[in-house]
Formats: C-alpha cells, structure tokens, sequence
C-alpha cells in the first residue's frame, strides 16, 4: 500500500477545498488536496454560477447578505477572469408579495447592499424579456460567476507553490490515537488501490458529504441535504442576473452564462448527497413558476438540466431548507476530542474565499504558523488548466491558431483536436480512468446540441489514436459519459432537444448497437448531480 | 394543376420504397420531404434481430424472429405485412439499388454481422456489396490491414482494432489522403475517387504496409456512384481483397442511397421535391391537398391518395412540446405513453429501449392511420415506416426493413382503392 506524508490533508475539491489549498499555499503550507470524484462534482459545480450582491438574503440572513456583497467585490476585483460583471435585477410581478417589495429597499440598506429602484418602463428596455406584468423593478450588483474555472485556478496556483491534488481519492476510514487522527485510509474508486495518508492536520471540506468524512473519525455534524434542480436555455436570455422579488422560492433566479441563461432552482430535501439527479418534474416546475417574470421561458428551448445538493447545517428543527442558514459552519473537533481534524461545510460560492480563509486561520492556530491570508488582497491568476471552460473560447481560439492538421472534434462548440490533446497532456495525473469524463469535465465537450452523440464518439476515436485507452475500455467510457449527460437531457426532451435524443440513439443503438457490449466503465453516482463545468459554459 | 394518383410525404427509406413500389405499379407519384434519416444512414438494411429487446436476445434468422415478434407484440407493424411481402419487397428494393449503380448482397434467410465504425458487430440484413469483404475477413479473422486517414475524423482504425480483441491480425495504419489536407469529409474524398489516378496514388501509400494481409478495410470513400468499379480496381492494384466501413455520419453511405433515388425514380416518372417538407394537408372534393415547402418557394399537390412516410422526431413526422407528441401533417392522433416521466428511461442504453420509442400511428391492417373516433382518418390515406407505433426500430434492428416492407404494404392496399 502506498503511504503518502502531508503536513495537511484537505478532503473535498469543491471550491472551498481548492480555496483553501490555494490560501494555505499562500501562507507557506503545501497541502495535499483528495477528491473522492473530480474537481467541483458537488455542490460547487451544481449551481446556478451566481455571484450573490446579497440582496436575496436581505431580509432571511443579514450577516449572509453582508457577506455576499463584501466577497463578491473581492472576486470581481481579484478573480476578474472568472467573473461576468453583469449586474443584476430584482423584479416582482402582480401577484407577488407586495410587502416583500415594499421592504425590500429599506433591508438592502440596513445590509449595505446597493440597490436601486427602476422605473418599469427602464427595467423593460434594459430586459425586453421581462413579463408585461411587471410591478417592480431594482437593479443590484449580481454577476456570473464560472465556478468550475475558479475552481481549477485557485488549485492551479496552488499546485504551483508547491501543493498537491488527487482526484478519485476517497478516504474510507480513520485511525485516531490519543486524541489526533493519525491516517486517513483512501481507495482510489477508479483503481481500487488503497492509499494511506499521514497528516499532522486533515481538514474536511467535503461539501454535503462533510457529515459523512467526519464519521470516519468519530464527529457527528448535523446536516440536512437540499437538492436543486437548474435548467440551461440554449439562448442567452437576459443580459443581466434576474432575480425574482419575493421571499426565496422556487424558479426565481435566471443567470447569464456566456451565451446561455440558467434557470433555477428547487429545493427538495434529500436523504442524502449521492444520486440526485433533476427529474421531468422538477423541469416543468421550474418553468411553470419562472415563466410568470419572463414569459419566454414557456416557449425557448432548454439544453440540459442538471442539480446539485446544497450542504445545509443544521441548527435545530426547520421546515423550510431555505431558512436553514446559508452562512458556512467551521467546526473545531477538539471539542469532539479530535485536536487536528477541522471541517468547513454550508455556504456559499460567493463566500468561498472567506470560509477558505476562516478555515485556514484556524489550521494555522494549530499548526503554529503565523502568516496572514494573503487572499484577500493578491489576485487569483488565470491558470492554464481552466481556460477550456470557457464558453466562445474554443471557437476564438481554433479560428486563431488552428493548424492545418487540426480537427475539430466537437462542432457545435468548436473543440478542436489540439484543445484536446492539451487537455489530456495538462491534465496528467488527474485524469481518473475516465479520460473522456475528464474532457468533458473541462471542456465544451458534449455540451452541446448534439448532446455528445458525434463528439463523443469522435474524441472517444481519438483516445484510441492516441493509447490513452485500450479494449473494450474506450467503449465503457464512452457509454458512461453517455449515461452522464443523459440525466441532464433526459428531463428536457421535447423539441429540438428531442429530435437531437432521436438521432443520438439512431447513432448509438441504430447503428452501433452501443447498447450491447461492455457496461459503462463505472456506475457512477459520480457526482449525479453536478455538472462540474459551469454550463455552457 | 396536375392530380397525382399517390403523394408520397416523406424522403428516408420508406418515402424512397414508396414511391419506387407506387411508380413500378404504373401509379402516378409525387414525392415530398426535407433530409431525413436517410442521410444519417450507415447504408445497411436491417429487417429483423432483436427480440425481446429487453433479453437482448439476437436472431440469425430474421423471419424466425419475425415469427416470434408478431407472436408476442401482435400490435407490431410487422404483423400486417407477411414475410412473403416482406421477402418480395426487400428484393424489388435491393435491384432498384443494383439497377442504380449502388450493389447490395446478404445471405438470404440469415442476418449477417458486419463491422460498424466503433469496432462493434451489429447484424444486419442485406449490405452494400462494397462491405461485403469485411464480413470475409471478420468471419475468418483473417490477417486484414485496416486504413485510415489524417484528417478523417469519425472513425479510428485502431479503436476497431482494440475493440475487436478477437481478431489478432487486424493491423492498423494512418496514411494522408493524396491530393488532400486538412479536413477531409468522406463526400469530397468519394468524389475525387473517381479519378483513377487518385486510386494509384492511394494504392502507392498503402502498398508498403500491406505486409501478410490478405484483406485491406479503408473508411467508405470509394466513389459516390459506381463504388464496386472503384472497390475492384483497388484491389487489382493492391492484389488484395478490399472492403469499406461505414464512417459516423455524415459519411457516404447515405448520399449513395441518396443518389440512387435521385437516379432512379425520375426515370420511373415519380415527381420529386427535394429539400421541401409538407407544410399542410386538406382534404376537399374527395382529393388531398398538400402545401410543400414554405413562402415562396411553397408548391401546391393534389392527390388521390397519399402514403405518409415522414418518420420520427429527427424526420419531424413527429413532433413534441412540453405536453404531448403531435404528428405533424394532419394532427393524427399519436398512440404515446400518458406522461412525459415516462417517455425516456434514467439510462440510455437502458435494454428495454424508451417509451417514447414506442410511441406512433395506429393503424388498421391495411396500415392507415386511425383518426380520433377509431377507424381510418381516410380511406386512401397510408402509412408506412418509423412514424408507426408500437415498433422500436433502433433497439429491435428493423429500421429499413420495417420502412420497406410496410411501404410496399401500404402502396399495393392503396392501389387497391384508387
């Protein structure tokens, strides 16, 4: 077995885990990263890609709000390249709670959150989509923010510091001595090689399955688990983040996304983070709601759904997820007898920065290092490694510097053969066994309206080309990531989504009868319910 | 304004078999569709493999299966049409192809497996001639060299070679293409093989690797319109056996088809409007009235009967909103599971196939769709092919059999009423 040795082990590459890798990076300690699936499969990745102004909290959770409008004035300052500046509006149609928007103004600035009342006839002309029932209108600081990239560079610089990561790593058990947890007991789930880690500190920011890391050692953290569902329009809809003027609900948030628009979201309480996926349901929910504040939502078309489970602290009974605070919880098990074991859970993406740094201050009380966070005021670089999550970037850059020999793989996105291959050559060790997922995970692969049904094949033959896989295993892969962007098509097949459904299945079973041979590489409850790359991204 | 004897709706293999089986008959035909399923084709025809599909259990003989399939799912097209008709059909089809340049060959009674681009095996029916060497050398694993190309994309060489672990002496390699760079598509390659001194080149690139190989596979891209002449010249310059593999689409296979419809149904005086989908569709003074295309370009057909071969989603023969799935020409009721929850399953490759699949035109036996109150919406109003239900094509391997044999059916019951 091998024995990997680490000052500090962080479990969880959602952006609080790479956040933290990054921060800790910064203050002189490399740390090792570990992550059960790839980077953002939870929550992280399965958002809406909001960047918060705070003023949905303003009148449920007014440290959240605060919080929010400080972060996001850090990221657009810091983490420009991840950021879509976009502004946002809060708008209520008839039948909306007419004191809610009464309120509303006064408890933006009790919070400092900017806000600023519109005529209808303005918030029309701004956003032509917006119902002709419209009744009132702000405009706030809400932006779009890409998670999956934001993600990749804060482990980005970290590596470059010296850090280090391992994907598909999930740590199955702990052994405790005298008060500290002396090994973390990992399996590769691709490999199924067990791995040993030995940290003077391990720190669990494993999202919804903080709960469940924590067990290992023996802590028990209450949580409640709060699944979402988001749908992705095939058009950019509105140009900036448009938020429903009501106390938090169901469907009340659209947020651009380069040139698509994300809808969301539910709330279902879950049993627990594994599996979820968004259902026919909760797709025609989400639209039947929405399409009172933008009436176009009934009649354009929708590209994917997908849902991610939102980790919810519990603080005592609570019916409604929603009001169950979104303020993270930093829990020091030295009260569980644990001396170095800390868990980071709950929150926001917007707040990601401010858990890393919270939970990195704490790690280095115990560790005895003095230095300060420095994230707070030093830009996140733009990193290599996520730069293909970019949406418009594939085609800006293959119409740039393609070479002749180039291919493009993926045409409804423009992913060409060289991005690919840089993809596979920078992405090395992170590759899982899955190196198709890996693609798409980081790319514009499959994202498309072809649903993944030419390029996935066409990247599959590469792989092949390439000895990157061998056998039947570039079949297996390929069906997994197949079943994979399944549970996004499958709530949203009328249309032309469905027409694209006829053919990828004339394609896959018609003509190559995919659904006989090996099963999908693994049964992946993988991250059932994270998109990873923030779509279309 | 002429009147036609039959209207055709509908360009794929059962809009093509339509019209080919109405003018052999001596009916006057015209013909309407957009690009259909037949552009996506790999070229096989398949008639019958899998049943129960959720068995997976496949037939080598596809009557056997029929059998079996019109025993269990008596609601299945196939139960209407006996397999004499299909027999005769599947042949009349096959020689209009062979009479059009574009070869077909299979062993009567018997499916046969063939290589499809990703390496798998899948049975099949009757095959272009131009296959056929591959179904040789896969039966007898015999020592092949498969070519590929720089710039090709949509099939790997060496992804079959990996797939088809069972076969050793598949060897693989990667030559340019000569006269070529870049990207290359499989049309403007099948164009430029006319040329025979294209050939030589390409046989001058590959004759060094030939090595012990007895049969040499390419990617199909030998010729547009007289594939066998380019196939045997190949192989006389190699002295090897050759034979192609269908590429992913858009790859050659269904131009050729294409092409060999363009060729032929003129000549048996059928009217054809490419690119144009049937718009609207009256019925006044005991004749149908169809709209073809759209603004200005919109033309105008009357018929006295008419075969509605407009296929599935991707043909829009059907189509869905949020609700409910419509047909798209005359709002015929559409048989379709309750709830969309229960159209796709949570897999899909899911072996029971998807319940929207099933999903389609009911008929009576002499396959015209039924209208509202239960019998047929009109007298000499047919269909035939994927747009009917209670079939999965993709997941049973019956798609052009299917679409043949269930337009010869509807063409001769027509005829019967005109």
């Amino acid at each position: 077995m091998t024995t990997l040795h680490t000052r500090v082990l962080i479990i969880g590459a959602g952006a609080t885990g790479a956040g933290l890798l990054r921060d800790l990076a910064l203050r002189g300690v490399p740390a090792l990263l570990i992550e059960q699936r790839d980077v953002n499969s939870g929550a992280s990745g399965g958002n809406h890609g909001l960047l918060h102004s705070g003023a949905r909290y303003v009148a449920s959770d007014r440290e959240a709000a605060m919080e929010c409008r400080e972060e996001g004035d850090i990221l657009r300052r810091l983490a420009p390249q991840c950021i879509e500046d976009t502004g946002g509006l809060f708008v209520a149609v008839r039948g909306d709670d007419e004191r809610y928007v009464a309120d509303f103004p006064g408890l933006c600035a009790a919070s400092s959150v900017p806000c600023r009342g519109l005529d209808l006839g303005t918030a029309r002309a701004m956003e032509p989509s917006l119902s002709p029932d419209l009744v009132a209108a702000f405009a706030v600081q809400d932006g779009a923010v890409d998670p999956f990239m934001l993600s990749l560079d804060n482990i980005a610089q970290a590596l470059s510091l010296g850090s280090s990561m391992r994907r598909n790593l999930a740590a199955q058990s702990m052994e405790v001595e005298n008060g500290r947890i002396v090994r973390v007991l990992c399996r590769d789930i691709t490999t199924g090689e067990d791995v040993r880690i030995e940290a003077d500190l391990v720190l669990n920011a494993a999202g919804a399955w903080a709960a469940r890391v924590a067990s290992l050692a023996g802590a028990r953290i209450g949580m409640l688990f709060s699944m979402g569902s988001l749908l992705i329009t095939q058009d950019r809809i509105a140009t900036r983040v448009i938020n429903r003027l009501r106390k938090p609900s169901d469907a009340d948030i659209l947020v651009p996304g380069g040139t698509v628009s994300i809808l969301g979201t539910t709330s279902i309480r879950v049993a627990s983070p594994d599996g979820c996926r968004p259902s026919v349901a909760e797709a025609d929910r989400i639209i039947d709601d929405a399409r009172a504040m933008l009436p176009i939502l009934e009649r354009t078309r929708y590209i994917r759904a997908y849902a991610g489970v939102r980790p919810l602290v519990s603080l005592g009974p609570a019916g409604d997820d929603r009001a169950v605070s979104r303020g993270f919880a930093l829990v020091d098990h030295a009260a569980d007898g644990l001396e170095n074991f800390i868990t980071i859970t709950g929150g926001k993406l917007t707040t990601y920065r401010l858990m890393a740094e919270k939970a990195a201050d704490l790690a280095c009380a115990k560790l005895g290092v003095a230095a300060p966070c420095r994230t707070r005021t030093e830009p996140l670089p733009a990193s290599t490694l996520g730069q293909w999550t970019e949406p418009g970037k594939g085609p800006r850059t293959w119409v740039d510097s393609r070479t002749e020999d180039d291919l493009v793989l993926c045409e409804c996105e423009m992913v060409s053969r060289g991005v690919i291959d840089s993809i596979i050559d920078e992405s090395g060790a992170m590759r899982g066994r899955s190196m198709l997922k890996a693609i798409g995970m980081r790319s514009r692969v499959g994202k498309g309206p072809c649903q993944g049904g030419f390029c996935g094949q066409r990247v599959t033959g590469h792989l092949y080309d390439r000895g990157m896989v061998s056998g039947m295993q570039g079949l297996a892969e390929l069906k997994t990531f197949t079943e994979r962007r399944w549970r996004g098509f499958s709530p949203i097949l009328w249309g032309v989504p469905l027409m694209q459904a006829d053919l990828q299945e004339a394609l896959y079973c018609g003509s190559m009868d995919l659904e006989f041979g090996p099963p999908p590489s693994t049964r992946d409850d993988e991250g059932a319910c994270a998109p990873v790359a923030k779509e279309p991204a | 304004m002429n009147t036609y004897d039959v209207m055709v709706i509908g360009s794929g293999f059962a809009g093509m078999a339509a019209s080919l089986f109405a003018a052999k008959r001596g009916l006057s035909v015209a013909q309407a569709g957009g690009t259909g399923g037949i552009d996506f084709s790999t070229g096989f025809i398949d008639l019958m493999a899998v049943h129960p599909v959720a068995g997976q259990r496949v037939w080598e003989d596809p009557y056997a299966a029929l059998a079996a399939l019109r025993r269990d799912l008596p609601l299945h097209p196939y139960a209407h049409v006996t397999d004499d008709e299909i027999a005769a059909a599947l042949g009349e089809f096959a020689a209009f192809l062979g009479d059009n340049g574009l070869c077909y060959t299979g062993r009567p009674g018997r499916n046969t497996l063939t290589l499809t681009s990703a390496g798998t095996v899948k049975p099949t029916y009757l095959l272009p001639c131009s296959a056929w060497g591959g179904v040789e050398a896969l039966e007898a694993k015999a020592p092949t060299l498969l070519v590929d190309f720089h710039g090709l994309k949509g099939i790997s060489a060496r992804q079959i070679a990996e797939v088809r672990a069972d076969w050793p002496e598949l060897r693989t390699a990667r030559v340019r293409f000569p006269g070529m760079g870049g990207e290359l598509y499989p049309e403007h390659m099948a164009w430029s093989m006319a040329d025979q001194a294209r050939r030589i080149e390409l046989a001058e690139a590959v004759r060094p690797l030939l090595g012990d190989a007895r049969f040499v596979g390419f990617p199909a891209i030998f010729g547009m319109t007289d594939t066998m002449a380019v196939v045997r010249h190949m192989e006389e310059l190699l002295g090897r056996r050759v034979f192609e593999i269908p590429t992913l689409p858009p790859s050659i296979a269904g131009p050729r088809l294409r092409a060999a419809f363009d060729r032929g149904l003129p000549v048996l005086g059928v009217r054809t409007y490419t690119q144009k989908l049937v718009s609207a569709a009256e019925v006044s003074d005991g004749l149908f009235h169809f709209t073809a295309g759209s603004g200005s370009t919109a033309v105008r057909i009357a018929a006295r009967g008419a075969v509605l071969a407009s296929g599935r989603f991707f043909g829009k023969g059907l189509k869905a909103d949020r609700h409910a799935v419509r047909e798209a020409v005359f709002d015929l009721p559409v048989s379709q599971p309750g709830k969309r929850e229960d159209w796709h399953r949570a897999e899909f490759f899911d072996p029971r196939g998807h319940g929207i699949n099933q999903a389609g035109l009911e008929t009576d036996a002499a396959l015209r769709p039924l209208g509202a109150d239960g019998r047929p919406f009109h007298p000499r109003l047919h269909a035939a092919g994927a747009i009917l239900a209670h079939q999965d094509w993709m997941r049973m391997k019956c798609g052009a059999g299917l679409a043949i044999a269930t337009a010869c059916k509807a063409v001769r019951d027509l005829n019967q009423n005109l």
